[in-house]
């Protein structure tokens, strides 16, 4: 018989359990270091000290967790409705199509502080009509928003290579990309911030979206546990069954958390573009959508769950960058690696430990029990 | 050149660009028919490719490069059949993990093992699959139109592209005509009543997904032993996914997966061909547009604009004895 699973301690639920599984994930990983014939130890050294040990590293660190947060909220969100978006690639790289449109229209005109409440409205307008195309048609057509979305990241790249080369590159260049950005179309960077703690970020483009990530991520908390529509969200993922039995939309729903989830994707492109190139390129997502996925199942889909995973594959990114001046074998594929591991352990494989924890916290609690009868019994 | 030999030329390149597509739909068609999706056709492929490249060049044999790319295809089918059948994982989030895991490792370890920027030793003519020329193709050469049909269209390719054909019937005989096929697709749409019939479910998905981790490791070698003379990083290039792309547009019918991916292989040769030429009436096509063609042609049949696409009915689910 299968023995559903007993409840066990929150601090084991929530911390023990992903821990395991990541420590594993990690431990996996070290063995293809240790195929490749270099120490994982040092490679782990190296890693955190190329992450924390200076200024400029840091700030390179938060930079690429800022993606990972927008991301990781975007996966999260949908997978609290039972959707899973693996969409979050080509809906952020349609979101750089917004900003660069509204920097490219606006930059000239205004100061950036007025360019830029237009460019996140813009990424996130353009990142949420990509990713509802694939709601609309799960809540309607019933196609599986899976390989709606993974088809939808193909037509993405797609279409911006041809937006890029045809439309808006400028006249006599011969790069896919657009115009730099004037000051009007570029974020001031966050050097202060660091500062107050004594680190000076150098040459990093930690910027202000760091800021608009971190309120972004304290909004899905209120949308996702305090909000009506918050909890029709997540009763719709637990059971849709319940969900329709209880009056909720179920199409309403199924779009309207695309739409979010397309959003929060859509804006991580501000942090790239208006933030760090000041100019829209090719392929500036660099897989970050996808890197989304391991962060919200690390994360457990919580905010407070997901900044410090974004924040660790941040480290992974900067990190890994640093060891492959001293480690050449070990280069940034590294990290595709570590994400495949992280999802695998964190997510497909995340009761692998359950039972075994199961039954050592009975055999404790068993034990516990039997000597304060035997302390009784005296 | 005349039309009929741009058009043998084309019909030419479709062959050869879609049989890989056909390898990799039909091992999804295994594991999908089984009730396993598979998003991680992509990466078995690639590890596959890397696999066979890299052990042939290091053994001078293309067979024991084919051997290997289909071990550690048929490897990495057993980890989404651990995860997604005994351990009752997601089994997209599983298949994602896996493609990605194939994506690091091929690079890291080409590159720790060749030190060639991630590419594997270019292959001899000893350690790579060579075409086959049919019999009487060259004194059949001149006969009109039927010649040169025969000559450069039927003849003249390897002997995997020749399997990989082969391959539709055969599927279709063991899923409409055996026992195991009949097996394998009730599991996909009742286990329960399989079960219930005293036949392991958890055997027969294992058996699909290992089907499947065979035919994605065949998939792999073509692409790395036998259109190309070596392994390049990320050389699969989303070929998994317009595999499965093709999977769904076939209903998931072994002969409707052969017509399908022949058409995305024809519109992928067709995008080559037509760069930079105008259509009449429309005029220039993008190239942009062709490429995407295949995806967009997906997500309008899955939406149900022609016909409509079910999928097997459990799909996805993992089996639980009793509730």
């Amino acid at each position: 018989m299968s023995v559903p699973y007993a409840k066990l301690p929150v601090w084991v639920e929530y911390g023990l359990i992903p821990l395991i599984n990541l420590v594993v994930a990690f431990l996996v990983a070290g063995l293809v270091v240790l195929l490749v014939g270099e120490s994982p130890l040092k490679a782990a050294t190296l890693m955190v000290q190329g992450a924390f040990g200076y200024g400029e590293g840091l700030g390179f660190t938060l930079y690429y967790a800022t993606n990972f947060i927008f991301t990781g909220l975007a996966v999260a969100v949908a997978f609290h409705c039972g959707l899973f978006n693996i969409g979050g690639e080509g809906q952020a790289y349609i979101g750089g199509l917004g900003v660069a449109l509204a920097c490219l229209l606006l930059d000239g005109i205004f100061p950036w502080f007025l360019t830029f409440p237009v460019a996140v409205l813009a990424s996130a307008v353009f990142g949420a009509a990509w990713a509802f195309i694939p709601g609309y048609l799960q809540a309607k057509r019933g196609s599986h928003v899976v390989i709606t979305t993974i088809m939808f990241n193909f037509i993405a790249s797609s279409l911006m290579v041809y937006m890029l080369v045809e439309v808006l590159k400028p006249l006599g260049s011969m790069a896919p990309q657009t115009r730099t950005f004037l000051d009007g179309g570029q974020l001031p960077r966050l050097d202060w911030l660091l500062s107050i703690f004594g680190f000076d970020i150098g040459g990093a483009p930690f910027n202000l979206s760091f800021l608009v990530a971190l309120v972004a991520a304290f909004l899905v908390w209120l949308l996702i546990w305090r909000t009506r529509l918050g909890y029709e969200i997540r009763t719709m993922g637990a059971s849709p069954t319940a969900a329709r039995y209880a009056g909720i939309k179920e199409v309403r729903i199924i779009i309207i958390t695309m739409l979010i989830s397309g959003g929060l994707a859509g804006m991580m492109a501000l942090n790239p573009i208006m933030g760090d190139q000041h100019r829209l390129q090719l392929d500036f997502v660099t897989g970050a959508g996808f890197v989304g996925i391991a962060v919200a199942l690390m994360g457990r889909s919580h905010p407070v769950g997901i900044i410090p995973a974004a924040i660790l594959f941040g480290m992974l990114y900067q990190g890994g960058a640093e060891i492959s001046f001293e480690m050449p074998q070990i280069s940034r594929d590294m990290i595709t690696i570590i994400q495949g591991l992280v999802i695998l352990f964190a997510g497909a494989l995340e009761h692998m430990f359950r039972p075994a924890i199961t039954a050592f916290f009975a055999a404790l609690r068993g034990s516990g029990e039997a000597s304060e009868a035997a302390a009784a019994g005296e | 050149m005349d039309y009929f030999q741009i058009g043998l030329v084309t019909l030419e390149a479709t062959i050869r660009l879609s049989v890989p597509l056909i390898f990799a739909a039909l091992a999804g068609l295994y594991s999908e028919r089984s009730g396993v999706f598979d998003i991680g056709l992509e990466g078995k492929m690639l590890a596959a490719a890397f696999a066979g490249g890299a052990s042939a060049a290091v053994y001078d044999s293309a067979l024991i490069g084919l051997l290997i790319a289909v071990i550690v295809s048929v490897c990495l089918a057993l980890v989404h059949a651990f995860a997604s059948i005994t351990q009752r994982g997601n089994q997209i989030v599983s298949g994602v993990a896996i493609n990605f895991i194939a994506l690091g490792a091929t690079v890291i370890l080409g590159q720790a093992w060749f030190r060639q920027g991630g590419r594997t030793p270019q292959l001899g003519a000893d350690s790579r699959f060579q075409t086959v020329t049919l019999p009487f193709s060259e004194t059949l050469a001149d006969v009109p139109v039927l010649g040169p049909i025969y000559n450069s269209l039927i003849s003249g390719h390897f002997l995997l592209t020749y399997f990989a054909f082969a391959m539709v019937p055969i599927t279709w005989w063991v899923l409409y005509r055996t026992r195991f096929g009949l097996r394998l697709r009730a599991v996909g749409e009742n286990p329960g009543a399989v079960d219930t019939a005293g036949i392991s479910v958890t055997q027969m998905r294992y058996l699909g997904v290992i089907c499947c981790g065979i035919l994605c490791g065949f998939a792999g070698a073509y692409l790395s032993m036998a259109v190309a003379a070596g392994f390049v990083k990320g050389m699969t290039a989303g070929k998994g996914f317009i595999a499965l792309a093709a999977l769904i547009f076939a209903k998931w019918k072994p002969v409707n997966v052969m017509l399908a991916c022949l058409l995305f292989g024809f519109l992928d040769a067709g995008a080559i061909l037509m760069q930079g030429k105008s259509l009449p009436l429309v005029g220039e096509v993008p190239v942009q547009f062709m490429q995407a063609l295949p995806y967009i042609l997906t997500v309008v049949l899955l939406a149900g604009f022609i016909g409509k696409a079910i999928p097997p009915k459990a799909g996805g689910q993992p089996y639980v004895k009793e509730r």
